[in-house]
């Protein structure tokens, strides 16, 4: 926000009226700050690990989480009635270093999914059930943790390492 | 052999851009004629070259060469003919090659169109657009390469190269691997090209304005000889960024056109600060005002235009780690913080030049509305930029990520929306200088109680929402306030010339056409708004899986699924298509086909959905899911989306008013080649 004390400074009323201004710019910009401050914290999302979230486990409740881990085929449960899926993930890292290491995504994805000790999560979700969750996909879950341990997703974005090296927006997926 | 040939044009024309800089800097510093010509020249030289490049590459693409990396990563021989063209700014390599064909193109209009009469500014306008240029001729050449070849080396990995790498064998795979699906749409024929061309055109006023700096010019003519290319810069940006919203309402199926994505906000941050660049600019030219302020802004959006590029382009949005391994984030990095540093420079070296030839008089006064106008545009870019980079910031800053979503960038920048709005309708009856408050309160009462009206009757309607009403309620208000401006120009030049009132209208805008070109884009924002309001406040949606005939009620229609295709099609995809019937208030209104497509070769699902549109609303169906028909049915998620047509319809209003404001003033323009040929020899 630079710009705009800058721009404070870039009109020269007469040195009478020169307070009016001031005063009046830095109430917007206050007014400004203030939005953006609350609305943060009322929307910020903290960005977990699976790891994460289970060592953190009670202190996380009831705060906007997002978390990411790789799909288990075989624990996916869909009832068409209610359109309620429950599935597991296991921890994935999030460091990119750590992904290109094993390999890519594709292949950390792999590697997680069939490590027998790997830390993992349950998931619920109500919704169609995307066609994109499958084993082995990462999923990308936006909700709350329940004092049971499940997350709760509001959202869910599901990404299978596609060929492509296009960037798509967000939105696109799940 | 074509591959090598777009290669080495590229080549050349990054030496004649980094000639055409350096030439024409020195031809400046030592006053020689015959150097700038040259600078010139090869400043238009770089024209043919790329578009010699491009065509290589176009080329290439559409003869299936897949020996190359970037023909065999965009397309494949299913692709149709118009997207195998478009697949030249489908990938990182490509685009960025595209991006320097446009700027050559600019940089030769702007040489060709204004030699004569801005001969002061053109030794340095040619060294900006030059380095612009450079810079990213050079990241095509050096880093994201388009014509490199696909080769096997030793230990069987594949890699691409120009030569052939040490005991590598070429490689001639039989297919590509396509474009991605979500840009095989016809959108893509245009939503890309227009937001380039819209992000290049700033690079004129922003070259003009170095130029200005560098010449210790503080008049405004810099601004003058750019307005055009401003406003159809600004134009060709705005109509990427509603056109990008259609696509995604057509495309990416989730309901809505707007998700405040990272890609969308870096295409909306120049918007807004050369939106607050086109209102603040002419204050400078009726008032003498604000001159570094203009500077501020036209550097910042300069700044921003790069920053968009390099915000899509360079991997730091998926993380600040893989920007760090991506080759052209770090450059983009250096770019933008030396171009904005030295531009903050030359702006603080003529700080004390730029002095405003008067001052703001009174606090009620159109001078100060402009400025509220700045300060609220600049602060909604700074909300968005704050959300957009946040992610990078906490993760550097703590290694915690926290990202922001929708809900952010609508909670924070929705009440700075609706002032500006609201300020919209006031500040075209504000009077210049000094406004007395008495006058605007007149002026102001009946659009006040016609918005009051609304409200009541929207109220009386049933509707409680406090924000829709307040919503509905300012673009009222401003429609009125904007209309009332219409009414009082044509009646006062009626009464004035006794014309007829059509007659007096359509004089009234050709006489001043900027001004009236200026509020049919507000009226087009009013009409956005209104579609905004509406499709915000409420969409409603539900969901559920049916067998054929059954049925989902949403609102006051019902969606009845009749039945499901399977097919394939030529180009690769495996269609499941539903035909549903909906029926409004129990009559049959229309019959919808959502589609899945589903690319066999990359595995990748489409959903297409059904739309029924209208100006009251659309009905928005998709597939979600499908099963063989016996099993279950198929999965229906459906959106009733109000007034969502009057974002596309003021989107058309939108070109119009920008078409009025910019078309050329024929008796302007000679008024300035006169002005200029008679100062010319003086010059130089």
């Amino acid at each position: 926000m630079a710009e705009t004390t800058v721009g404070s400074q870039a009109f020269a009323p007469r040195s009478g009226g020169r307070a009016k201004f001031l005063v009046g710019g830095l109430l917007i910009i206050a007014a400004i700050v203030y939005l953006v401050v609350t609305s943060l914290s009322s929307t910020a999302q903290y960005f977990y690990t699976v790891d994460e979230i289970q060592a953190k486990g009670a202190s996380l409740v009831g705060k906007n989480l997002r978390a990411s881990g790789a799909v288990l085929g075989d624990t996916i449960t869909y009832d068409a009635k209610t359109l309620t899926i429950t599935f597991d993930v296991v921890h994935v890292s999030n460091d990119a270093a750590d992904v290109e290491a094993a390999g890519g995504l594709a292949a950390a994805l792999h590697n997680a999914a069939s490590d027998p000790n790997a830390t993992r999560m349950t998931v619920v979700y109500v919704g169609p059930k995307p066609d994109l969750l499958q084993n082995e996909a990462q999923a990308i879950v936006t909700g709350k943790l329940g004092e049971d341990g499940v997350f709760y997703a509001d959202e869910l974005l599901l990404k299978c390492p596609t060929r492509y090296e296009e960037a798509v927006p967000a939105q696109a997926e799940g | 052999m074509l591959a090598n040939l777009g290669y080495f044009a590229l080549v050349i024309a990054l030496a004649a851009a980094v000639y055409a800089a350096v030439m024409a800097g020195l031809a400046a510093d030592r006053h020689k004629p015959a150097w700038l010509a040259s600078a010139r020249h090869a400043a238009l030289l770089t024209w043919p070259l790329t578009t010699l490049a491009c065509l290589a590459l176009i080329a290439l693409l559409l003869t299936d060469q897949y020996q190359l990396e970037y023909v065999h990563s965009v397309t494949s021989r299913a692709m149709p003919l118009y997207l195998k063209v478009t697949a030249l700014w489908g990938g990182q390599a490509g685009s960025l090659l595209f991006w320097s064909w446009l700027m050559s193109t600019f940089t030769g209009a702007a040489l060709l169109r204004k030699w004569d009469r801005d001969r002061a500014f053109m030794p340095f306008v040619i060294v900006v657009m030059m380095i612009t240029l450079g810079f990213f001729i050079g990241l095509v050449v050096f880093f994201e390469n388009p014509f490199v070849r696909l080769w096997q080396v030793a230990n069987g990995e594949v890699v691409g190269s120009m030569l052939a790498p040490a005991g590598g064998l070429a490689l001639l795979p039989a297919d590509g691997r396509g474009l991605n699906p979500l840009l095989r749409h016809p959108g893509m024929i245009v939503h890309p090209p227009m937001l380039y061309i819209g992000f290049v055109s700033f690079v004129v006023p922003y070259a003009f304005a170095m130029a200005a700096l560098i010449t210790r010019r503080a008049d405004d003519e810099w601004i003058r000889t750019t307005r055009r290319w401003t406003l159809v810069g600004w134009l060709f940006l705005s109509l990427g960024l509603i056109m990008g919203g259609r696509w995604a309402y057509d495309v990416l199926g989730w309901g809505g056109y707007w998700g405040w994505d990272p890609v969308e906000n870096a295409a909306f941050l120049p918007w807004l600060t050369a939106t607050a660049f086109l209102h603040s600019v002419m204050i400078q030219e009726k008032r003498g005002m604000l001159k570094k302020w203009n500077m501020v802004l036209i550097i910042l959006t300069y700044a921003l235009v790069i920053f968009g590029t390099f915000l899509t382009r360079s991997g730091v949005l998926s993380s600040v780690h893989a920007f760090a391994q991506s080759a052209i984030g770090p450059s983009f990095f250096a770019f933008i913080a030396l171009t904005f540093v030295a531009s903050m420079y030359l702006l603080f070296r003529e700080w004390d030049h730029l002095r405003g030839e008067r001052q703001l008089d009174s606090l009620l006064s159109r001078e100060t509305a402009f400025l509220l106008n700045n300060l609220l545009f600049l602060g909604i870019a700074a909300v968005v930029f704050w959300g957009t980079v946040f992610p990078m910031i906490s993760e550097l800053a703590t290694g915690q990520t926290i990202t922001v979503g929708p809900p952010f960038y609508n909670q924070a920048t929705g009440p700075l929306f609706a002032a500006l709005v609201f300020l919209m309708g006031v500040a075209p009856l504000v009077a210049w200088r000094q406004a007395s408050a008495r006058q605007l309160g007149r002026l102001l009462r009946v659009p006040f109680v016609g918005a009051l009206l609304v409200v009541a009757g929207l109220m009386l309607a049933g509707i409680r929402n406090w924000g829709a009403l307040l919503g509905f309620g300012i673009s009222a208000f401003v429609a009125l306030t904007t209309l009332f401006e219409f009414w009082r120009g044509t009646r006062a030049r009626m009464r004035a010339t006794g014309e007829k009132p059509l007659a007096a209208f359509v004089t009234l805008i050709g006489r001043n056409r900027r001004r009236y070109g200026g509020y049919t884009i507000h009226l087009a924002v009013v009409i956005m708004t209104i579609g905004i309001v509406g499709s915000n406040f409420f969409q409603i949606e539900t969901q559920g899986q049916l067998k054929p005939g059954e049925q989902l009620t949403l609102g006051r229609y019902v969606v009845t699924f009749d039945g499901l295709d399977e097919f394939f099609t030529e180009d690769g995809r495996q269609v499941a298509r539903a035909t549903v019937s909906v029926y409004r208030d129990g009559r049959f209104i229309s019959q919808l086909h959502p589609r899945r497509d589903f690319y066999v070769d990359s595995g990748q699902p489409m959903t297409i959905p059904g739309v029924r549109s209208t100006i009251e609303d659309d009905v928005y169906v998709l597939l979600v899911t499908w099963e063989p028909l016996a099993a279950n049915g198929a999965t229906f998620k459906i959106y009733v989306n109000p007034l969502v047509n009057w974002v596309w319809a003021g989107g058309g209003v939108f070109i119009l008013g920008t078409l009025v404001a910019a078309w050329p003033d024929a008796a302007e323009a000679r008024r300035r080649l006169a002005a200029a040929v008679a100062a010319a020899p003086a010059r130089l």
